[in-house]
Formats: C-alpha cells, sequence, structure tokens
C-alpha cells in the first residue's frame, strides 16, 4: 500500500496506513507480561474453590509450606488492613436505596462463593513448585447448596450467598414513563410479546491474564506488569480503595496485551495479591492464568433473562417498548458489574426507532458463578438484541417486509431526545439499511431461497438495525449516573528538538492499533510523516493519566485528548514563529507542515519551530516558555452514537440442524474513519464474536453442583476459521457533531449487531417449519430440537 | 529428573540440561528467550505455540523438549532472514492487516506456512480448514485467509 510515506492532512486521514506495531508481533518481538522476567523472580499459584458456595472451617498451610522451593504462602487471614475490590458504580434502585455492594475479598475470608474463588495464594520457585505446594494445603469446607442461574437465585428459599445482599438482590431499577408505557399499550391496534435469553458468554481473549508484581525496598515502590486495558484506572483502585498505598509509589505497566475484549477492565484479585505480597517476600512475582483459570476466574458477559413487549398501531408504527431483565451479577460485583445491564443497557433501548414510550425494569441478582461485566458491547447487544428481535417478529406477526417495518419508524430528526436519557446527536438509518441491502443482494434472495429448497435446505435472511452509545462518557452525566470515577481521557504530544514527536496517551492498545491511527492524526495536523511519530501507552510511569480503553472510546475521547494537545502545540508554534517571522501572532497560519505570515511567502517549517523551542537564542524568554510540550485532558460533551444495519443470510440443514453462516453484511456510520483499514478489521472481528454468541458460544454451569461444564476450549465452542465466512463490510459517514474529530467508535459494532442479525436469519429460516421460539446459541442440537418440537408438539419438553 | 538435550533451533545448535518434564515450549520461551512463541490454552487447542518441527507444524506446548531431541526447530524468529527481512508470509500478515493483537500471530504465521508447504494452491475453503486448530479472538480470521492466500502466492514465486 506504501501509504506510510505521506503527509499532510488530506493524504494521511482516511487512508489504510499499514500498522506501525506489526513488525514488531510478526517477528516474535512483542512483549507481553509474560515475556517480561526479572532477577530473583518467584512464581505464583492461587488455590481456587473447588465448591461454588462453602463455609471455610479451617485452612492449614503448615506440610505445604514446608515443601521445597516454597517461600511463603498466603491466605484471607494474612491479609490484614487489605480492603475487597471495589465496584465502580453505584446504582441506586427503584426504592431509592443503593444498590446491595457485598464486600469482594481478594482472598476468601470464611467463605467461597464461586468454584475459582482464591483462596490461597502460594509462592515458590517455580510454579511446579508453587503447584506441589497448593495441593498440600488443607481447606477444611462445610459444602452449601448453590444456586447459579438468576431465576433459581431470586426464589424464595435460595441459598444465600451474602448477608449484606438479602434474597440475592442486588437491586431493581428501572428508567422510562412507566404509566404513558401503559396507557400506549391499552390503545395498541398489535401487542407483539417475546422472552429471550441472552446467553453468558466467556470473553477468552488468546492471551491469558498475567502479572508480574515486584517491590523496591530502597524506593518502598512497586512496579506491576499487568495484562490491562486501562492501567492508571487499575492503579487509582488498587491503590486508592484496597492497598491504601500512595500512587506515586505504584507503576502500573500494561505493555502488548493479547486482546481484551472488556475482560481485562477489571481490578482482579490476583495482581492486587501478589502486589501485596512482594513486599511481605521481597522479590518479584509471576503469575500466568492457565486457560481453565481464564475460564473460571476472568469476568463473563450477558447472562440476561428478558420479557419484552411491544406496542404496535394498526400501520406498524411502534407505540412503546415495554421490558423486564434478569441481570446475573454472578458472586461479586466486579469493576462496572452494576452499570452494564442498566446504564449501558436500558438506554438503548428506543435502537433506531421513534419508539415515544420506553420503559425497562431490571432485578440484578448475585449467583454462585464467577462475576460478570462488560463484554465486548457490554449492555448494548444485549439491548439491540431484544430490541431488533421484537421487531423481527412484530414484522412476520403484522406481515410488514423487515426493512418496510423498520423505516416506517427510524428516526430522522436529529439532535433526537429519546425516551430513554439518550439525546442522538446525528445519524442516517436509512442510508445504511439501503446500503447494506444492496451489498446482501437483498433482492436476490428469493431465488437463493428456491435454490436451498431444491437441496433440501431451509434459507433464512435477518436484519439488525442496531444503535450504541460510545465515546464514554461526559463525566457529569455519568457521575450523576452513579458512575465513582471520571471518564475523560488525556494526551501528551511532546515535539522533540528535531521535529520528531512522541505522543503519550491514556488509551491502551491491545489490537486497536492506536499506534498508528494516533501518529495518522499527528502526522495531519502537524505535516510530519507518520513514520515520525511514536504512540506511547500503557504505563503509570510515562503517560500523564488515562482512564483506558473499553466502549469504543478511544478515538473519540482519547483521539481528542490529542488533538486538544496538538492545537496547544500549534498555537504556541504560532507563537515562536510569529516572533522569529517579526510580525503578529494573528498574522500566522499553520498549514502543511509550515508556519507562514498570511499572504506572504515568508514561512517557517515545523522542524525550525521545534528546534527553535529548545535552542531558545532568538525567543521570546519573556513572554513564552522554552520547549515543545503540551498536555490536554478531554471530558466529552455527550455520547457517540455510531448505528448501522447488518444482515445475516443463514443456510439450515433440517436433517442434521447445523446452521451455516452463508453470508454477513455490515454497513455501518462510524463517523469520520482514520484508517478504513483498522476499522474494517474491527468490523470482522466484532462481528465473529457476535456470530460465535448466536451460532456457538455457551457457558454452562451445572445447576447443582455450580461446576462450570464448559471449562476449556473443548467444551466451549469458541469461533474457527471453518465456522465463519468472509464478510461484506462498508461505512457510511456522518460525523459526530461534538469532538473534533467527528468520529463515534467502531469497536463493538460487530459484537452488537450480528447476534441479532443472524438469530432473525434463523427465525427466518425455521419459520419454513413452523418454529416460532429458539434462544442462542442456535448450535445443531437445539435447532434439530426445534424442528423435530415444530413438527410433532408432544415432544415439548423433551430434549 | 533433568536431562541433557540438544537439537537446532532457527538454525543454531542448542545444548542444555533440563527437567524431563520440560515442555518444547517452556524450553524454548524460558531456556532460549524466544519469547515469539505464546501460550494460550495449554491443552493444543489454540494453536499460539506452534513451532516447526523438521519442517512440519506442531503445537509446541503439547510437546516434551525431549521428544525432539535432536530435531530442527524453526520458531517465528527464525523466520527473519539475516538482514532483517520478513519472510513472505509474515509480509502477507502485514499487508492485509491479518493481526490485531499479535498473541496468535506467531502460531498463525507458522501453521500458514505449513499448510501452504503442503497445499501450495490453497482456496479459501482449504485455508479455512486447514487453519482449523488456531484461534483468533481478534480478526474474524477474514483478513488472515486473504493473507494466506497473498503469502502462498508470494511463496510461490
Amino acid at each position: 500500500m506504501g501509504a506510510n510515506d505521506t503527509t499532510g492532512l488530506a493524504s494521511v486521514i482516511g487512508q489504510p496506513v499499514l500498522r506501525k506495531e506489526d513488525a514488531r508481533f510478526l517477528t516474535g518481538t512483542g512483549q507481553y507480561t509474560d515475556d517480561v522476567s526479572m532477577p530473583r523472580q518467584t512464581h505464583a499459584y492461587f488455590l481456587r474453590s473447588p465448591h461454588a458456595h462453602a463455609a471455610i472451617r479451617a485452612i492449614d498451610v503448615v506440610k505445604a509450606k514446608g515443601l521445597p522451593g516454597v517461600i511463603d504462602i498466603f491466605t484471607g487471614a494474612d491479609l490484614t488492613g487489605v480492603n475487597g475490590l471495589p465496584c465502580g458504580w453505584l446504582i441506586t434502585g427503584s426504592d431509592g436505596k443503593p444498590m446491595n455492594e457485598p464486600p469482594h475479598p481478594v482472598l476468601a475470608q470464611g467463605k467461597v462463593r464461586y468454584v475459582g474463588d482464591a483462596v490461597a495464594l502460594v509462592i515458590a520457585e517455580t510454579v511446579d513448585q508453587a503447584k506441589d505446594a497448593a495441593e498440600a494445603i488443607v481447606v477444611e469446607y462445610d459444602v452449601l447448596p448453590a444456586a447459579v442461574n438468576v431465576v433459581d437465585a431470586l426464589a424464595p428459599g435460595a441459598p444465600q450467598l451474602h448477608g449484606e445482599a438479602p434474597g440475592n438482590k442486588c437491586y431493581t431499577w428501572a428508567l422510562g414513563d412507566r404509566s404513558a408505557v401503559e396507557a400506549a399499550f391499552a390503545k395498541a391496534a398489535h401487542v407483539t410479546r417475546l422472552d429471550i435469553v441472552n446467553n453468558r458468554l466467556v470473553p477468552n481473549a488468546i492471551e491469558p491474564r498475567a502479572a508480574l508484581a515486584s517491590y523496591n525496598r530502597a524506593e518502598d515502590a512497586y512496579t506491576l506488569y499487568v495484562t490491562s486495558q486501562n492501567p492508571h484506572v487499575e492503579r487509582l483502585l488498587m491503590t486508592a480503595f484496597v492497598l491504601g498505598l500512595p500512587e506515586h509509589k505504584v507503576r502500573v505497566i500494561a505493555p502488548d496485551v493479547g486482546g481484551g475484549f472488556g475482560s481485562k477492565i477489571y481490578l482482579y484479585a490476583e495482581e492486587t495479591a501478589m502486589v501485596w505480597a512482594s513486599k511481605r517476600i521481597n522479590r518479584p512475582i509471576k503469575w500466568v492464568a492457565e486457560r481453565s483459570e481464564s475460564f473460571l476466574t476472568d469476568a463473563h458477559g450477558r447472562d440476561h433473562v428478558t420479557h419484552a413487549e411491544l406496542a404496535l398501531d394498526k400501520d406498524g408504527k411502534f407505540l412503546a417498548l415495554r421490558v423486564q431483565t434478569t441481570a446475573n451479577m454472578g458472586a461479586y460485583l466486579s469493576t462496572f458489574a452494576s452499570c452494564i445491564p442498566t446504564i449501558l443497557y436500558a438506554t438503548l433501548l428506543a435502537g433506531q426507532y421513534t419508539t415515544p414510550a420506553i420503559w425497562c425494569e431490571v432485578t440484578a441478582a448475585f449467583t454462585n458463578t464467577a462475576p460478570v461485566d462488560a463484554y465486548r458491547g457490554a449492555g448494548r447487544p444485549e439491548a439491540t438484541y431484544v430490541v431488533e428481535r421484537i421487531v423481527h417478529q412484530a414484522a412476520v406477526e403484522m406481515g410488514i417486509p423487515q426493512d418496510e417495518l423498520r423505516r416506517r419508524n427510524f428516526i430522522r430528526a436529529f439532535p433526537y431526545q429519546t425516551p430513554v436519557a439518550l439525546n442522538y446527536d446525528i445519524g442516517n438509518y436509512d442510508q445504511t439499511l439501503d446500503a447494506a441491502m444492496e451489498m446482501a443482494d437483498v433482492t436476490g434472495f428469493g431465488a437463493r431461497r428456491d435454490e436451498s429448497q431444491k437441496r433440501g435446505k431451509l434459507r433464512g435472511l435477518g436484519y439488525a438495525s442496531y444503535i450504541e452509545a460510545c465515546g464514554l462518557a461526559p463525566s457529569n452525566v455519568a457521575g450523576a449516573l452513579g458512575a465513582r470515577a471520571g471518564l475523560f481521557e488525556a494526551g501528551e504530544v511532546r515535539v522533540h528538538p528535531t521535529g520528531s514527536v512522541t505522543v503519550f496517551t491514556g488509551s491502551h492498545s491491545h489490537g486497536q492499533g492506536h499506534e498508528t491511527t494516533f501518529a495518522q492524526i499527528v502526522a495531519a495536523r502537524l505535516g510530519v510523516p507518520v513514520d515520525n511519530v511514536s504512540v506511547v501507552h500503557g504505563d503509570t510511569g510515562r503517560v500523564p493519566f488515562g482512564m483506558g480503553t473499553y466502549g469504543s472510546r478511544s478515538l473519540a475521547v482519547g483521539g481528542t485528548a490529542i488533538v486538544k494537545a496538538l492545537d496547544k502545540i500549534v498555537a504556541k508554534g504560532s507563537k515562536i514563529a510569529a516572533h522569529l517571522l517579526e510580525a503578529a501572532e494573528t498574522d500566522i497560519e499553520f498549514k502543511d507542515g509550515k508556519f507562514s505570515v498570511a499572504g506572504t511567502d515568508r514561512s517557517k517549517t515545523f522542524a525550525e519551530i521545534a528546534l527553535t523551542a529548545y535552542v531558545p537564542h532568538n525567543y521570546p524568554l519573556a513572554t513564552l516558555e522554552p520547549g515543545l510540550n503540551e498536555t490536554a485532558f478531554y471530558d466529552p460533551t455527550n455520547f457517540t452514537y455510531p448505528a448501522g444495519t447488518h444482515i445475516c443470510e443463514v443456510e439450515i440443514d433440517p436433517d442434521t440442524g447445523v446452521v451455516e453462516v452463508a453470508a454477513f453484511t455490515a454497513c455501518d456510520d462510524f463517523g469520520t474513519i482514520i484508517n478504513p483499514m483498522i476499522v474494517a478489521g474491527q468490523v470482522h472481528g466484532g462481528v465473529a464474536q457476535g456470530l460465535g454468541q448466536a451460532l456457538l458460544e455457551h457457558c454452562v454451569y451445572d445447576r447443582d453442583s455450580g461446576q462450570l461444564l464448559t471449562g476449556s476450549m473443548m467444551d466451549y465452542a469458541l469461533p474457527r476459521a471453518d465456522d465463519l465466512p468472509s464478510f461484506t463490510v462498508d461505512t457510511k459517514v456522518t460525523p459526530c457533531t461534538h469532538n473534533p474529530l467527528g468520529a463515534k467508535g467502531c469497536g463493538e459494532a460487530g459484537a452488537i449487531g450480528a447476534p441479532a442479525a443472524m438469530m432473525n436469519a434463523v427465525m427466518d429460516a425455521l419459520a419454513a417449519v413452523g418454529v416460532t421460539h429458539l434462544d442462542m446459541p442456535a448450535s445443531p442440537q437445539r435447532v434439530w430440537n426445534a424442528i423435530r418440537q415444530a413438527r410433532d408438539p408432544a415432544l415439548v419438553g423433551h430434549a | 529428573m533433568s536431562v541433557s538435550l540438544a537439537m537446532t533451533v532457527n538454525g543454531k545448535p542448542v545444548a542444555a540440561d533440563v527437567d524431563a518434564r520440560t515442555l518444547l515450549v517452556d524450553f524454548l520461551r524460558n531456556q532460549l528467550s524466544l519469547t515469539g512463541t505464546h501460550v494460550g490454552c495449554d491443552t493444543a487447542q489454540c494453536g499460539a505455540c506452534t513451532v516447526h518441527v523438521d519442517g512440519q507444524a506442531v503445537k509446541s506446548c503439547n510437546v516434551l523438549a525431549l521428544q525432539v531431541q535432536g530435531a530442527s526447530i524453526v520458531t517465528i524468529e527464525g523466520l527473519i532472514a539475516e538482514d532483517g527481512t520478513m519472510h513472505p508470509m509474515q509480509e502477507a500478515f502485514r499487508d492485509c492487516h491479518g493481526l490485531q493483537c499479535g498473541f496468535c500471530t506467531p502460531g498463525m504465521v507458522m501453521s500458514a506456512i505449513d499448510l501452504v508447504n503442503r497445499h501450495p494452491q490453497a482456496d479459501e475453503a482449504t485455508i479455512r480448514a486447514e487453519l482449523e486448530g488456531n484461534l483468533c479472538r481478534c480478526t474474524g480470521y477474514h483478513n488472515i485467509v486473504k493473507a494466506v492466500r497473498q503469502g502462498a502466492a508470494a511463496m510461490g514465486k
């Protein structure tokens, strides 16, 4: 492609610049946490609960401590002065009371609440020695009954997880105008009802979580390498809330991170215990999760049970939407758990539609399972799944074509205030629907369906016209909704004396390509080659501050912070140029890397100005500091609203129940695009995860024992290359109105649109054989059973 | 139990005394500091640890170092020419944006080269079937398939 040597705004923004980070990843020279080692390093292993729910009667570590190579063993009793892991979002319930927020101990205190709950930290010279010692620890448990799903946990007489959460309830929360919704339903010409489950998922970043904690006694300071999407947040939570350490004594480095998808946002018990223990043993400690630990202890995703009702008039106009959801929080509240099924879910239930009245009530429950938190999309896929499946079903019931029912209800006037708090700044939903239909050759679908039928196959087409709220978030709005942190982003632009640039960003890249995209922004603005810009992220010791990467926020918020810092660089450069060119500052123009006096041919290059800033011999020292290094913090004024239409085409073999994804089309509006190659890659990956949820993935705990039945990659089906087709993707652009880049975010769209599009396609295909209900994943067994039961209703209830 | 081990890694002879239960991937990563080979699942499911043993793709997390006594091993680091030039398959992955977080990438590239050696004219269906043993959670495989086709064409030249 050779775009890497281009300069200037017009030529760099929107170009598929090849990624700067790829050379190290492709040659085996990336540096992931487990690739970092230290002298005198020890190894940690966590002894975990084998039970879903049990009281700990006694722990005997005496024998284990005497085994070869063992340095020390710590249990919950040793962690005096260590607080529990905090939850970053306080939800206030419909009753006006704060959510029930039970302690989340770093190591179990008297009780274990899920299989995998950490009981002891074993530190030895080698991993094998630590494992041998863990096996020698004797824990006496009184096993208690367990509840692993929300229905069981909320039932009367259910086993109680926490004294602080009677009935296992975290909160019941509601959003919207209930009486307006009731009134609309009373006059509806048609009501569509839907009961659906949003299946529980395990994120499965291919790099397992890992940490390397060390303590420097001379400095009384700690360094933590950790697989994190947001090292500053990790440090803030760990120091201020849990360990009571001063932040300036703790450096958190998230080096190359092998995928996150949400699961590496959170402050986990492991690295927290290790930082604490590194001082006690005064040696570095490394821990790398085995995949089975990832399954047991990485925060899981989704796990909603929902009843929804859509009221329509006789022409198919949506009058009201009523949604009741029960959400599984797992055994403890993970860092952002409480806001996912509320703030990031109910607020998205308007979708792309003018539905005038919406009411949503959410009950969140504790269960004897791993904590559940944000997973790619985080609340928004769940909302899209409810809206788009009920719209699909309403269209079927009313005999209105799928695209037509959507068009009759699209929002077309912006800004648009939804009945569920959000204010959409801009969008063009007809445009993405039209384009997606053309790309997917919807007009040829009938012929393809006939051709499938001749081969004895069922073919279906499904739509999802989704919206998401990204660019998290205006801090004051988030604060009013219960956020316990700010949601701005920070960026620093350091111009070196010779005019090359290092950018320090609070966003973190774990696959998203920030080192390239952000370099393009800088190159475009300063008129320097992309190769002259380096991007540094993931180190609290180098980056001023940061809230990290999640919620498709990096470009819209982190990128804008860099733009704001660039504004300051240009403003200061103009002052220096005015001095050198003996012109008024207001007459200086900056374009294509040159500061010029307007209307003249007198100019100074950006590199000349940079050099002058650092060699200030001829410089207005009385009024201007030397140097060219600027920092900016950017707090957005609104969310951004990426939206689009995804269309999925499936072919089902009714004899085997096997669903083949025949085609997948995505037309998305992400606002301004900096690097279309990276954006397409983000969509591909998101779609694969969305199709994974709809087609394959399902996290299952045994209902009685609480054991994780899908605890390995042999039991939990991740999408592989031969499960998926190549995708057809394109973008349309309505620039975001409230950030200078016009960017909205693209990281989660695929995972948001794909599950609903695919399941609607499956429902479309199965309608031919009378199937009216199916939950994800559309596995062969489920599809085959649904077909069998539709043919013979007497078989309902017989798996 | 400690045993003596000798093999060729990336063209250079190596010898070491290791614990008999040492896995090949741990020998490469910990003893030889070749950290480009990654461990993603411990159970031969994800393929991040794939290396070449006597020219064939092997998941090094499921092989004892002792089992490849005397063999010739090539890791991702060994694909690069003396002058730093990348292998055509590495170049193709870069050109096609066939990687995002990079963690599965070394194993994916080693598998891709092996599959092209066996199927120089592989079509999309063959590539997808052959990559079944390598998981990627970032790319959705779309650009990996594209990269393997481009890499295959470049390797054939």
